[in-house]
């Protein structure tokens, strides 16, 4: 019997299996089999001739020979400009989210206008638009704040700011999915809590940095690992360009392996920076709860123990008062 | 007397500026405004895009035309029909997005139902590498994968983006994969066991209680698939265009990103010899932006349109992905 009952738990399973069996040979096609194989390439110095691929182990070469002075300023600048993209899209989006948040009219319609970039974002639009000078915006230009932001900051910080500046609404089109993100977020939160809060004499400020910022921090972090990947992996993104012209000379496969293994754990590190800043501080609320539910138990055992005390008190004195 | 003034005054103050549970004026004011002139700042390019691509060589160079062109130069729209070839290339791009978007609905809502109704070992595991396989950036993939396609000799053809689709393997896959594990873990269970206790099997199961749940779920991947792949150039011309295998099979889009070119290419052939070439180029059919606008606007006219007639499909999805939490 309890074998028959094993077969049938096992049985489960693996029609769970087949359900996934597409996905699975996909993933180890088309995923795994590759990553393994660039992983490969960047230890080799490859070549390819007509008959087949030669490859000669070079060890860690290819992976010192990716920092050339102009990659390594391309990638500064990258980094840098991509982390200021990331906290703008971040703020922005939460700005909006909270505003529609509130009980307008026309909701629907500013959330199909805020999310209508999703569908339209693709490099050859966005390259002809940053041509035609529209992804800026106007007053920026005419009120000088770019010479402004140059004079002011050291050049490090100021070409990646002035150069947001300059593409600013290419950068706010960016926020429709983070945008849709903090709102059903935002919904979550119980309007109790800022009842309490109001009760207990919060304002709306500080109501936002005690209340809404803690609840949305895992929203913040989902936000934040989507747009830095979308950021990543965007196709106007210059260092994903150069790799792909790259890609047809001849000679440089060993070499363009071991730049995609740096590029990947680049973003990796950011991605898990995110969820290092957003996660939940879970050891410190624990042991609150602890000290709570001890301090509870503590005083009813403190009780207890007078009562006890109070008790015996009492019994003895009957008893002394009989022997009286 | 004096006391009922001041309460005026109160409740005045308390319209104009509100209280926590009615919005004042102000605050209301505020908020719609800001609403309005982001919104704006935000559909800004579309919006200058649209009146650019209607405006001839006179109102593109005359700055006091800025909204409003003079006539509707609807003679941008033709060339740059004929310069991408529109009618041609309409099917390439229904094959190279409808097709795949189709794929992927299918083999993701497959594995979304296979994570989302079946309990089994390595389930956390799966579920981490669907996230991995979003997060890892194309760059490490793409060598090998082009090297393994020149290997099976489908280079250049449309296979390169149908096969990864019908695996799993597509564009953004992972998320479709998580809306549809969301979703199917959203209806009830007790209904599949209920059918199993009946002698269903699990075909059964999948076909009369997984699909009909599953269906708006999947009109929803369908359309962000459709969308998603209808913009994509980076794989579209690193494994189809830029290879040289297959000339003629091109997207919509892959011919807005060398319109330039193809522009050039359209006057020659228009105009034949050099000199009348020339002399057309300088009469004013030189490419201008006004054609070139017109040319992304009949690039995004679909997606747009398919998302203005089906907006409520793409913003529900959100909601339905579940990665915001529960």
């Amino acid at each position: 019997m309890k074998k028959l009952r094993i077969g049938l738990v096992t049985r489960r399973e693996l029609k769970g299996w087949i359900f996934l069996a597409p996905w699975v040979i996909g993933f180890i096609a088309f995923f795994l089999y590759p990553i393994v194989q660039s992983v490969i390439y960047s230890f080799h110095s490859v070549k390819i001739t007509a008959i087949a691929r030669e490859m000669h182990y070079v060890g860690t070469y290819n992976y010192g020979q990716v920092f050339t002075a102009a990659n390594v300023t391309k990638y500064i600048s990258f980094f840098t400009s991509a982390i200021l993209q990331l906290a703008v899209v971040l703020v922005f989006s939460l700005i909006i989210a909270m505003m529609l948040n509130k009980p307008i009219r026309g909701k629907g319609f500013f959330r199909t206008l805020f999310f209508l970039p999703v569908v339209v974002v693709s490099g050859p639009v966005l390259s002809r638009l940053v041509s035609t000078g529209g992804t800026s915006i106007p007053f920026i230009e005419a009120y000088g704040i770019t010479g402004i932001i140059t004079s002011i900051l050291p050049e490090a910080l100021a070409t990646p700011i002035a150069q947001l500046f300059s593409q600013l609404i290419l950068v706010l089109w960016y926020s429709g999915v983070p945008i849709l993100f903090y709102m059903t977020g935002l919904q979550k939160i119980d309007d109790v809590i800022y009842e309490a809060a109001l009760i207990d004499g919060a304002d709306s400020w500080v109501a936002f940095w005690k209340i809404t910022l803690p609840a949305i921090r895992q929203y913040i972090m989902i936000c934040g690992v989507y747009t830095i990947v979308f950021l990543a992996t965007n196709s106007e993104n210059v260092i994903v360009k150069d790799m792909r012209s790259r890609m047809y000379t001849a000679g440089y496969y060993g070499i363009q392996s071991a730049e995609a293994v740096w590029y990947a754990f680049f973003i990796s590190l950011i991605v898990v920076a995110i969820f290092l800043l957003c996660r939940e501080r879970k050891g410190k609320k624990v042991e609150e709860v602890k000290t709570m539910e001890q301090m509870r138990v503590a005083r009813m055992h403190a009780e207890r123990a007078k009562r006890m005390t109070n008790y015996k008190e009492r019994k003895e004195r009957k008893i002394l008062g009989k022997k009286h | 007397m004096a006391k009922s003034i001041e309460a005026r005054k109160a409740i005045l103050r308390k319209r104009i500026l509100g209280t926590y549970e009615q919005m004042g004026l102000l605050p209301k004011l505020f908020l719609y405004v800001m609403l309005i002139a982001i919104g704006f700042v935000y559909v800004f390019p579309l919006l200058s895009m649209l009146v650019m691509s209607f405006e001839t060589l006179e109102d593109l160079l005359d700055s006091s035309v800025k909204w409003i062109p003079n006539t509707l130069c609807w003679d941008n729209y033709k060339k740059a029909f004929e310069v991408m070839e529109f009618t041609e290339h309409i099917q390439d791009t229904l094959l190279l997005t409808a097709v795949p978007a189709l794929f992927q609905t299918i083999s993701c809502g497959l594995a979304g139902y296979g994570l989302a109704r079946f309990n089994f070992k390595g389930k956390n595991i799966l579920m981490l590498l669907v996230l991995l396989t979003f997060i890892v950036p194309f760059p490490l993939i793409m060598l090998p994968t082009y090297m393994m396609y020149s290997d099976y000799g489908i280079l250049g053809s449309a296979w390169t983006m149908l096969l990864p689709a019908l695996f799993g393997q597509g564009l953004r896959s992972a998320i479709f994969i998580l809306i549809f594990k969301a979703m199917f873990e959203q209806t009830p269970r007790s209904l599949d066991e209920a059918a199993r206790v009946d002698g269903a099997s699990e075909k059964r199961v999948f076909f009369t209680i997984g699909i009909p749940l599953g269906v708006s779920g999947m009109l929803t991947t369908f359309l962000f698939s459709f969308v998603w792949y209808w913009n994509e150039t980076y794989t579209t011309s690193l494994y189809i265009t830029n290879t040289g295998r297959n000339v003629n099979l091109s997207t919509l889009m892959m011919e807005l990103d060398r319109f330039e070119a193809s522009y050039s290419a359209y006057l020659q052939n228009q105009y034949g010899g050099t000199a009348v070439g020339a002399a057309a180029a300088s009469s004013g059919n030189a490419l201008n932006e006004a054609v070139t606008m017109a040319g992304v606007m009949i690039t995004i006219l679909v997606p747009l349109l398919i998302y203005f007639c089906l907006q409520r499909y793409f913003v529900q999805a959100i909601d339905r992905s579940g990665i915001t939490g529960e």
